[in-house]
């Protein structure tokens, strides 16, 4: 013990390095900041969690386009401790999506991002963006069939900005189809480029919380005003200030540990999300999704009225990165208090009750054909003729089923037919069918005349009255 | 300042143009060719080629399969991901029409269903129908079609870029 004492002495005389960390590690921090303050170092420790879990992946992964799904196979399912190292990684992930949300709203809340803390803000929603980029270069990284099919879903979307569009999506792809460049390159963006970026801008945003100090609890009788909140800050440290290690890191630490061991805790009870079929893209059966945090934009693409498409895409992010980005610079000074900014409360409910709603809508995707749709039953057909049933056949066969459902057996695409009869004439059915609508093709070319008029028999039997008859027996 | 040599404000600030300047040509000298690599791929132009997909007779007419072959750029670490399908239909007259698998909304993959004579995508809920014009759904385009052609009783289809908008 004196002998490491002694060699730590002997480095410190040479480095300086505790006169360098020490005051960094005491700086005064404004008193009873409490349990929201954790957020930030919590997403902290994650990324730390996905460097070091990430290093460890890599030493196992093979980034080449016809290997990469067997290296990974072998980590999943083969490898000591892979299934675990796969798991952090994923878990440790949604962990610093989520943490950096709540550490993002809670900026929000207590308007910390005023001044002058605004580029911490702005610094802090470059991460943000560097982080769903993560996010999504990683999920391909496991180039699996959904990994394939999200880079062509992302370099499509790529392809419809304006001008560079089709240069874009073919940097994406790293050449004219998903090949052999595709994977390496999103490889080096994952562990390189991003991180790299992610570094310096963490770096960045340690240092202006350094520079400017932890935010105060707000306080309503006290708006920021730019001109005297330095001196009124620095005053207030030394009136009432505590170092921040211990006094306020305790808290930082407890929760970032808490982190961590949910995060193994998680990986070891569910594991890493299984890979799903080879990266073949010619197998068709395929049905792409992202990650759960990009469910909800998932949704937000397939709600838009139909030409919308590229103005949103485009659109939507560079608006919403806009405004995110010039917050702090619009709104710099003024309350910070909550109980006087009711606009703010608003936007975020708007904001996290529109994610939260896509979200779910994204889980159900009620706009995805169901593919899997079974034959109706007799019991649910309840056929009272030759012609009915083979109506019921039809529907399955001719895909109508795979869009509507009857009884609760089939898609959600389009609306219920079970007791479609009680609010349509035949007539109307027919016409609808053979005419199509906004989202449903037009069967006139399709269905011959004996066809149709069985499935309009079908259809028309479906009233409730037939439905509690069919139930009953 | 002066003890640390006999600069004049003038000597400084051409020392520190000259200084700034060199650097960037130092990090234009390696930046440079870091730059085109990576960028590479956007001028590489990759030829089309022909690739047969089967015989004209094995089709039948009036149907659509999915046909598989090997994308222009392939390289051999690319494993099965040079593969690309289309749909071929032969047309009743004999004629082929091979469309891309890929949605013209977000590029997933279609698929056709025999019986309804229909393509559904199962990402949005596309469709269209058997000849490739949009039936219902997002979907801006008709399916993306290939070149095909019939070659010494082969039908053969020219390799073509990923679909995008």
């Amino acid at each position: 013990m004196r002998l490491l004492r002694k060699a730590w002495d002997w480095f410190d005389a040479r480095t300086d390095a505790s006169k360098v960390i020490g005051p960094i590690m005491r700086h005064p921090a404004p008193p009873r900041t409490g349990w929201m303050y954790v957020f930030g170092s919590a997403t902290l420790v994650t990324f730390l969690i996905q460097v070091v879990t990430g290093i460890a992946l890599a030493t196992a992964y093979i980034s080449s386009a016809g290997q990469a799904y067997e290296s990974l196979q072998w980590i999943t399912h083969k490898a000591l401790l892979g299934n675990l190292l796969r798991g952090m990684h994923y878990f440790g992930a949604s962990a610093m999506v989520l943490l950096l949300g709540i550490h993002m709203i809670r900026t929000f809340l207590t308007g910390s991002y005023k001044f002058p803390r605004e580029l911490n803000w702005v610094v802090g929603v470059m991460l943000l963006g560097l982080t769903i980029l993560m996010g999504f270069t990683g999920q391909l990284l496991r180039w699996d069939q959904n990994g394939v099919w999200s880079t062509i879903v992302a370099a499509e979307q790529a392809g419809r900005v304006p001008l560079i569009g089709p240069w874009l999506a073919r940097f994406l792809m790293g050449g004219q189809t998903v090949g052999g460049a595709t994977l390496s390159r999103f490889f080096a963006y994952h562990v390189f480029f991003i991180p790299a970026l992610i570094f310096a801008m963490i770096g960045l945003h340690l240092a202006l919380v350094l520079r400017h100090g932890i935010s105060e609890k707000p306080c309503a009788s006290r708006p920021v005003d730019p001109k005297t909140y330095r001196s009124w800050y620095e005053a207030m440290l030394k009136r009432e200030g505590v170092p921040f290690w211990p006094d306020a890191a305790w808290r930082d630490v407890v929760f970032g540990v808490f982190a961590v061991a949910c995060v193994v805790f998680l990986a070891w009870h569910f594991g890493p999300p299984e890979l799903t079929k080879p990266p073949d893209p010619t197998i068709i059966q395929a049905d792409p999704r992202p990650d759960w945090y990009l469910l909800w934009y998932f949704a937000v693409l397939a709600q838009l009225p139909h030409g919308t498409e590229t103005y949103v895409i485009v659109g939507a992010p560079l608006v919403f990165g806009i405004c995110l980005l010039i917050l702090p610079l619009v709104f710099n000074r003024g309350q910070r208090a909550l109980s006087r900014r009711p606009w703010a409360i608003a936007s975020l409910v708007i904001i996290i009750t529109s994610i939260g709603a896509l979200w779910i809508e994204g889980l159900r995707s009620p706009w995805s054909p169901d593919f899997n749709a079974k034959p109706l039953t007799p019991g649910v057909v309840h056929a009272a003729s030759a012609e009915i049933s083979q109506g019921a056949e039809l529907f399955h066969a001719k895909g109508c089923q795979f869009c509507h459902a009857i009884a609760g057996s089939g898609g959600q695409r389009g609306p219920d037919l079970t007791t479609v009869a009680d609010r349509l004439t035949d007539q109307q059915i027919t016409l609808r069918i053979l005419n199509g609508g906004y989202n449903m093709p037009s069967f006139a070319s399709i269905l011959k005349p004996a066809e149709l008029s069985a499935l309009v028999a079908f259809l028309n039997s479906r009233t409730l009255a037939a439905q509690a008859g069919g139930t009953e027996k | 300042m002066s003890e640390l040599g006999e600069s004049s404000p003038e000597r400084r600030k051409l020392l520190t143009i000259l200084s700034v300047g060199l650097g960037c040509v130092g990090a234009a000298l390696v930046g440079l060719p870091v730059v085109g690599f990576l960028l590479a791929p956007l001028f590489e132009r990759v030829a089309s080629k022909w690739r047969g997909v089967g015989t004209a007779d094995s089709f039948r007419k009036g149907e659509t399969v999915e046909v598989k072959f090997e994308d222009a750029s392939s390289v051999s670490w690319a494993g099965v991901t040079d593969q690309t399908a289309a749909w071929l239909r032969c047309e009743p007259d004999g004629q082929f029409v091979a469309f891309a698998i890929n949605c013209t909304h977000l590029g997933c993959p279609v698929r056709w269903l025999q019986e309804a004579d229909l393509f559904m995508c199962p990402c949005h809920g596309g469709v269209y129908y058997k000849d490739g014009t949009v039936a219902a759904g997002p979907p801006p385009r008709p399916l993306t079609k290939y070149p095909v052609r019939v070659r010494d009783g082969q039908v053969e289809i020219l390799t073509m870029p990923t679909p995008i908008a």
